[in-house]
C-alpha cells in the first residue's frame, strides 16, 4: 500500500502582532464573539480542545494573563499545566532552552510563555514542535493583550476603523503599547502616543502613529488608553521623570481631562492616583473590567484558532492523497 | 618584533595567478616562486584563475586565552585566521586574567611561540584589570612584547587617565587603540536607538554614546600630539569626527568591521543573538558613511572584532545574549560579496584596507610582494561560491552572523611568514 504522505505544515505561532494580517485579526475577533455567546450558556465548558495540552510557562509575575489563559484552555476542555520560574528547575539554573526542551518532551499542543527578556519566545520556537503563544516578552510584545483591547473597543464603540486612540504614559517600557499600536494600525484606527519626551522611544513614529507631549491632545480621542509607569523595567537611577507627583500632575487622567463620550482603558495593574485618578477608574467611562472579560474569550479564540483552523496546505494534501 | 608564532619549517612553493598589490601598483599575471619562505622570483605567467595579494592583517581579534579556552585558543584562533587569509593578527587583552602585567603577557608569548599558526601580537591593557583607574606598567609591557595598548571591551571613561596614557605611552613607541563608548549613555543598550529598537522594545544604544567619546578622545590626542586608533566605528558622527581630526593633522586612524559594513539594525528584527554586538548595527545612513569612509581612506582599516562565544551562551533570548560575533574566516568573502560584487568598493581598495591599511595603522610591517621579501600572501578564488556552515569553522565558536548564507570569493591558500598555513582542498583549481 502506498504510504500516505501528508506534509506537516510549520506550526503557527503568535509571537507578535506582526504575525497577523487584518483577516487573521477579524477571524479571531469573530471567534471570540462566538466564545462569548457560548459562555452565556448554563454549562460554560466547550468540548472543542478535548485531548489537547496547553502548557503555561511563566517567568514573570502575572495575575490576569495567566488566570485568563488557564481558564480559556479549561473552558475549551484542554489539559493545562503551569510552570512558574520559582519553585521549578529554573531555580536550579536550568536554561530556558532546556526547560522548553523538557516540557516539549510531553508533546504539548501549545506553549504559552511569559518572560522578562525580549526574544524568549523565539528560543522556545527553535526547540519545540508546539504552537507558541507570546504572553509578554520584556518590553517587546504582548499580542493577546492587543487583541483583547481591539475586542473591547469594538464592543464599546461598535467599530474599529477610524477610531482615534490616545495611548498615555510610559510608552518606552510598554510591550502593551507596542503591540496595540501595530494592532490598531492593522484595523485602520488612528493612534496618538502621549508621554513626556523621555518616555517616547526615538523613532517610534515609524510605527505609523502620531506623538505628542501635551496631555491636551487626548481631547480629540475616542479612547484614552492609560499605561502605568513600569518602574521594574527602568535602569536604576534612570530618572525618566523627576517624580511620580509631577508625572501625575502633567499626565494623570483626571475627571477634568476626560470628555463626555470618551472611554478609558487600562491594561492593569493600575496605580490609582498616579496615571489614573480613582474617580476615572471607577467611572462608567472605564472599560477595565470589560478588558479582563475580553481577555478570556480572546484567549479562547486564539487557542482555538491555532489548534483548529487548518492551514490550506494540509487540507489540499489530504484531498490529493 | 611584536608578533610571535610557532617556529618550524619554512616552505618552498610556487603560486600563479593575477597578482594584485595595490600599494605597489602591481596588477599582473605572475608566477611567484618561494624558496624557504622567501620570494625568490616573479615571472610572467598566463594564469589568471586566481588572485594573489599581500596577506591580510587583523588588528582586532579576541582569542579568549587565557580563561575561555572553550571559546577559542591561540591554536584555533590562528587556524581560523589562516583560513581567512591573514598573515598577522592582534589579540585583545580583555581575558581572564587581563593582559595587564609582563607575567601574563609573557605566558601568552610563550604559548604563541608553541602553537600560533599565524604571527600573533598581543595588545596589553591601558588600565590595570581594565578597571579604568591606574595605568599598567606600559614600559615593561612594551619590553615584554606588547603590540599596542587598549582596554577594548570597555572605554577609558576617565579623561584624565586617557590623557596620562597618551602621554606615558610615548615612552613605548606603541599606540593606543580605543573602544569609544560613553557607558552612561549606552547603559542598558541592546540595539541602535532608532525605529527598529523602538518597535522591538530593545534598550537604545544611541550613536552619540559612541561619537561623543570619539570626539573627546581625538581632542585629547590632538592636545597631546599623540597618535590614536579608533576601534570598531559604527556611526556617521564618529566618521565625521575622525575626518575632521585627520584634516587638523591628528595622527588618528580608524577601523570598521565587516558586519557594520554589510548590515544595518534591520537585521535585529530577527532577534537572532548572532546579530548582537557592541557597538550595535546602526542605520543605513551610518552604514553608507562607513562605506564612504572606507572608500576615501578616512577609515583605512578593516578589523573583524572576531568575538567567539560559546553556543550555550548565545542560545538564549536576544536580550540576555552576550555581545559579539566571529569574523576571521568570513571577512574577505563577506566584503567581496556585499561590497565588491555590487560595485560599491573596488577589489584593490578592499585588499589594501585588509592588509597594508591595518599594518600601517598599528605600526606593523606591511606585507609586500617583492623579491627578497618574506612571503605573506593570500590566494583567492573570486568565482567560488560557498555556504557558511556552522560545522565548517576552524574557530571553536560558531557565532557568525553569516550562518547559512552563500558567499562569493574564497581563500584558497594563505602563506604567513614564509609558511603555507592554509590550503583549501575543497576548491578545485
Amino acid at each position: 500500500m502506498p504510504e500516505l504522505y501528508v506534509p506537516q505544515p510549520e506550526p503557527r505561532h503568535l509571537l507578535s502582532v506582526r504575525d497577523l494580517g487584518s483577516d487573521d485579526v477579524e477571524r479571531i475577533l469573530e471567534t471570540a464573539r462566538g466564545m462569548a455567546s457560548a459562555l452565556d450558556r448554563e454549562v460554560k465548558k466547550l468540548p472543542t480542545l478535548r485531548g489537547r495540552t496547553v502548557v503555561h510557562l511563566f517567568y514573570e509575575s502575572s495575575t490576569r494573563t495567566l488566570a485568563s489563559f488557564e481558564l480559556a484552555a479549561k473552558r475549551l476542555s484542554a489539559e493545562t499545566m503551569s510552570v512558574r520560574s520559582s519553585g521549578s528547575s529554573v531555580d536550579k539554573g536550568e536554561s530556558l532552552k532546556d526547560t522548553a526542551l523538557t516540557l516539549s518532551a510531553y508533546d504539548p499542543d501549545v506553549i504559552v510563555i511569559r518572560h522578562p527578556s525580549i526574544g524568549a519566545p523565539d528560543v522556545v520556537v527553535r526547540v519545540t514542535d508546539a504552537h507558541v503563544v507570546n504572553a509578554g516578552d520584556g518590553k517587546h510584545q504582548h499580542p493577546t493583550q492587543a487583541l483583547l483591547d481591539l475586542y473591547t473597543i469594538r464592543d464599546a464603540l461598535g467599530r474599529l476603523a477610524n477610531v482615534h486612540v490616545a495611548i498615555v504614559g510610559d510608552i518606552l517600557h510598554s510591550r502593551v503599547a507596542r503591540s496595540l499600536v501595530q494592532a490598531l494600525e492593522l484595523v485602520g484606527a488612528q493612534v496618538t502616543l502621549v508621554a513626556p519626551p523621555t518616555l517616547l522611544p526615538r523613532g517610534v513614529e515609524a510605527l505609523g502613529c502620531e506623538t505628542s507631549t501635551d496631555i491636551a491632545s487626548i481631547a480629540s480621542a475616542d479612547v484614552i488608553y492609560v499605561l502605568r509607569m513600569q518602574q521594574e523595567r527602568m535602569e536604576p537611577g534612570a530618572a525618566f521623570v523627576p517624580s511620580l507627583r509631577e508625572f501625575a500632575a502633567l499626565y494623570g487622567i483626571t475627571p477634568a481631562r476626560v470628555r463626555t463620550g470618551q472611554v478609558v482603558m487600562h491594561p492593569g495593574p493600575m496605580n490609582r492616583g498616579v496615571e489614573i485618578d480613582p474617580r476615572v477608574a471607577d467611572s462608567a467611562a472605564a472599560l477595565v473590567t470589560n478588558q479582563v472579560r475580553a481577555g478570556l474569550v480572546v484567549r479562547m479564540a486564539v487557542l482555538y484558532d491555532l489548534l483548529t483552523v487548518a492551514p490550506a496546505r494540509v487540507a489540499e494534501a489530504v484531498v490529493v492523497a | 618584533m611584536t608578533l610571535f608564532c610557532r617556529n618550524g619549517r619554512v616552505d618552498s612553493l610556487t603560486l600563479e595567478g593575477r597578482v594584485v598589490a595595490p600599494v605597489q601598483g602591481m596588477d599582473e599575471c605572475l608566477r611567484i616562486s618561494i624558496a624557504e619562505g622567501v620570494i625568490t622570483a616573479l615571472e610572467p605567467s598566463s594564469s589568471s584563475r586566481s588572485v594573489i595579494a599581500p596577506a591580510f592583517v587583523d588588528p582586532h581579534v579576541h582569542l579568549r586565552t587565557p580563561g575561555r579556552e572553550d571559546e577559542e585558543t591561540i591554536r584555533s584562533g590562528t587556524e581560523a585566521a589562516a583560513a581567512g587569509g591573514y598573515c598577522a593578527i592582534l589579540a585583545m587583552p580583555n581575558t581572564e586574567p587581563v593582559v595587564d602585567s609582563a607575567a601574563v603577557l609573557g605566558s601568552l608569548v610563550a604559548l604563541a611561540r608553541a602553537e600560533a599558526v599565524v604571527p600573533t601580537g598581543f595588545m596589553a591593557a591601558i588600565s590595570k584589570g581594565l578597571h579604568g583607574g591606574e595605568l599598567t606598567e606600559m614600559a615593561e609591557l612594551a619590553a615584554s612584547g606588547a603590540a599596542a595598548f587598549t582596554d577594548d571591551g570597555l572605554p577609558v571613561v576617565s579623561a584624565r587617565l586617557l590623557r596620562r596614557a597618551l602621554q606615558y605611552s610615548e615612552l613605548t613607541g606603541l599606540r593606543l587603540a580605543l573602544h569609544c563608548e560613553d557607558p552612561d549613555l549606552s547603559r542598558g543598550g541592546q540595539a541602535h536607538e532608532a525605529a527598529v529598537a523602538a518597535e522591538l522594545g530593545l534598550g537604545g544604544y544611541p550613536s552619540v554614546a559612541e561619537s561623543v567619546m570619539v570626539e573627546r578622545d581625538l581632542a585629547l590626542a590632538e592636545f597631546e600630539g599623540r597618535p590614536l586608533h579608533v576601534m570598531h566605528m559604527s556611526a556617521r558622527e564618529s566618521v565625521q569626527a575622525l575626518r575632521a581630526a585627520q584634516a587638523a593633522g591628528v595622527a588618528a586612524t580608524g577601523e570598521v568591521t565587516p558586519h557594520h559594513l554589510c548590515l544595518t539594525d534591520e537585521a535585529v528584527r530577527s532577534l537572532d543573538p548572532n546579530v548582537k554586538m557592541n557597538p550595535p548595527l546602526r542605520s543605513e545612513d551610518d552604514r553608507h558613511a562607513l562605506v564612504e569612509a572606507l572608500r576615501d581612506g578616512t577609515i583605512a582599516v578593516v578589523a573583524t572584532d572576531h568575538a567567539p562565544h560559546a553556543q550555550h551562551e548565545k542560545d538564549v533570548p536576544f536580550e540576555e545574549a552576550p555581545f559579539g560575533v566571529t569574523g576571521l574566516e568570513t571577512a574577505f568573502s563577506a566584503l567581496y560579496t556585499h561590497l565588491v560584487g555590487p560595485g560599491v568598493l573596488s577589489l584593490e581598495s578592499l585588499l589594501e584596507r585588509m592588509s597594508a591599511g591595518p599594518a600601517r595603522a598599528l605600526g606593523l610591517a606591511e606585507p609586500r610582494i617583492e623579491i627578497g621579501a618574506r612571503a605573506n600572501l593570500v590566494q583567492l578564488d573570486l568565482e567560488d561560491e560557498w555556504r557558511v556552515d556552522p560545522d565548517g569553522f576552524r574557530s571553536r565558536s560558531q557565532n557568525s552572523w553569516l550562518l547559512g548564507q552563500t558567499l562569493r570569493g574564497r581563500v584558497l591558500r594563505t602563506v604567513a611568514d614564509g609558511r603555507l598555513v592554509h590550503h583549501n582542498q575543497d576548491v578545485g583549481e
